[in-house]
């Protein structure tokens, strides 16, 4: 396991927003965490990704453990976090969101060449297929950019993907290359940490999926026990989907 | 990668990436310029008529250079205008009031002038207070000053005498001085912006504070969640018009050698106006350095080709309008095209 959390919990005054969560990843691999809305993801991922401080249980990475009080901290572990509004400009080029923030040098200037021709590399090897390195961002669907900001993540040298919900703005197809790419970045050996809603979009990817409901984990599961129908079912809360069904029906 | 061609390529071709090239409607406007005033008047286009519009165009272009950068990183400096007077004001009073020598006065000049651009960057990021209010607030103020020294010291509205000051030869020749090209005296000025100008395009395009100056002004929280020093760009680039300011007040002192006390005021629009011909946008993360000098040397030949004409000098603000909602629109276009997104 790259990262590990062990009885990982938070509050907020009152609020007990995460509960108990024992989790991790492993290079090479996926774990989905699945949830509704209120579930404890968005807290879980800021605590992975360094916004936020653990109450009670621990975080370890690399098998020791740690307490980060940055984000920045955690990417110097190699722990990148791609955030659903995703850090780049729109009317900016490719390249130069690419490599925003840590440009090459070549003596006192920013190596423009370099960074034109290993953004435009870095994306190839993740198979993605971007028409320009050199036109703006924001002429880029919404599948593009999260490639991009993947892709971007993988060159800085991130051991641990934590991406959050990447997939669910996006349509059918777009969702499909995004999914690709998660493919890809695993296949290169990074552990990704996949946050979503959507059992759909988690099954084919994933290697475990821990599922969360209203703070606390519903289970840990290998990806051979449990089928997408349960998935699924866990998902919406089981027994109350049968319920709901149920009062929908037609008399 | 490189060999492969990607059919998607073919409809955006070269004439859709000219389009989004931020200089596209100053160039137009240029040539459309020239060729108005040039073809009615042998004068306008004569080597010394070039010399005469570029004059103008020079001292104009040094600020709407600097003005374009602080603008696409997402900034305004109404106080740039008004700072040129603070400059030269300081620096001839220095020398023909307090006996400086005319370096040591402009070396004054431009710690004061470095100081206010460094007061307003730190007000801007501190505070997250819109720039056109804090530079609005530091623009009165410095006219205030600027008067009020002026007549303290003097009693009248303007110093003047710098022709006497220790230096002044040396200074005069450097900054506000001529070149003899072919037999047609060229103001050094032109150099100076030229260099600026050059300067700031390398900065812009070819350094990392370029790509954080865009990053600032497109969309500053997402540049700093990647680690550009937002803070410290704003502040450079408030800097950096104050030390234009500073550059071309000294120049225009040292060609006139008296400073009004009210000199500069309004010209704070007049760099805005030219930075956006060049196709920057207002709110910031667009545009470029070259386009701004070519907006400017777009007010020098309109200002001085309707002299040559003989026309009434009152329609030049009737041309500035046009021309800014012209280009406003054009930018708008620009913009529209960079930002859709396709699915």
């Amino acid at each position: 396991m790259i990262i590990e959390t062990r009885g990982l919990g938070k509050r907020f005054g009152s609020v007990l927003a995460l509960r108990d969560v024992s989790m991790g990843v492993a290079a090479g691999e996926v774990t989905c965490v699945l949830g509704d809305n209120g579930a404890g993801k968005s807290t879980l991922i800021k605590i992975l990704s360094g916004m936020h401080r653990h109450d009670t249980g621990s975080y370890l990475v690399d098998g020791r453990e740690v307490r980060f009080s940055s984000p920045r901290e955690a990417l110097d572990r190699g722990i990148a976090t791609v955030y659903q509004d995703l850090a780049m400009i729109p009317l900016m080029s490719v390249w130069r969101n690419f490599f925003l923030g840590s440009e090459p040098r070549k003596g006192l200037a920013f190596d423009v060449a370099r960074a034109r021709r290993v953004a435009r590399e870095e994306l190839a090897a993740m198979g993605i297929d971007i028409r320009d390195v050199d036109q703006p961002v924001g002429t880029l669907s919404g599948g593009e950019r999260q490639s991009v900001a993947i892709a971007r993540a993988v060159h800085f040298g991130a051991r641990v993907l934590v991406l959050d919900e990447p997939t669910s703005a996006l349509g059918v197809k777009q969702a499909g290359v995004v999914l690709r790419y998660i493919a890809r970045a695993r296949d290169r050996g990074l552990g990704v940490v996949f946050i979503t809603h959507n059992p759909h979009h988690a099954y084919p990817v994933g290697d475990r999926f821990l599922l969360l409901n209203r703070g606390s984990p519903l289970g840990l599961y290998a990806r051979d026990d449990i089928t997408p129908q349960e998935l699924t079912r866990l998902m919406a809360g089981g027994a109350e989907l049968d319920e709901l069904a149920h009062e929908l029906r037609r008399e | 990668m490189t060999a492969r061609v990607d059919e998607r390529i073919a409809p955006v071709g070269p004439v859709r990436r000219l389009l989004i090239r931020p200089e596209l409607g100053a160039v137009v406007g240029l040539v459309a310029v020239f060729t108005f005033f040039a073809v009615q008047s042998p004068v306008f286009r004569s080597a010394d008529g070039i010399a005469n519009w570029l004059d103008p165009a020079a001292t104009l272009g040094i600020m709407a250079v600097a003005v374009a950068l602080l603008m696409i990183g997402g900034e305004f400096d109404l106080s740039a205008g008004v700072l040129t007077g603070t400059s030269g004001l300081i620096l001839v009073t220095l020398a023909t009031r307090f006996g400086f020598d005319v370096w040591t006065a402009m070396l004054v000049g431009l710690v004061v002038a470095l100081a206010v651009g460094f007061a307003n960057g730190v007000v801007v990021t501190r505070t997250k207070l819109p720039s056109f209010i804090v530079t609005l607030g530091t623009f009165l103020m410095l006219q205030g000053v600027n008067l009020g020294v002026t007549k303290a010291v003097t009693g009248t509205v303007q110093v003047s005498g710098l022709r006497r000051a220790d230096g002044y030869e040396g200074a005069a020749a450097v900054f506000a001085g001529t070149i003899d090209v072919g037999g047609t005296s060229f103001r050094v000025a032109i150099l100076w912006w030229i260099l600026v100008t050059a300067v700031a395009t390398w900065v812009l395009v070819r350094s990392r504070p370029g790509n954080w100056i865009f990053a600032v002004g497109g969309d500053e929280q997402a540049a700093r969640a990647v680690g550009v020093p937002a803070t410290r760009t704003k502040i450079a680039l408030f800097m950096t018009t104050a030390f234009a300011a500073w550059l071309v007040g000294s120049i225009l002192a040292l060609r006139y050698t008296s400073v009004q006390a009210n000199i500069g005021i309004g010209q704070e629009f007049i760099y805005i106006i030219a930075a956006v011909i060049g196709g920057c946008l207002l709110t910031g993360g667009y545009g470029s350095a070259v386009g701004a000098a070519i907006g400017a040397v777009i007010f020098g030949m309109a200002d001085k080709g309707i002299v040559f004409l003989g026309w009434d000098a009152d329609w030049f603000t009737f041309f500035l309008g046009a021309m800014l909602l012209l280009a406003t629109l054009a930018n708008r276009l620009v913009r529209r095209y960079a930002e859709e997104v396709r699915h």
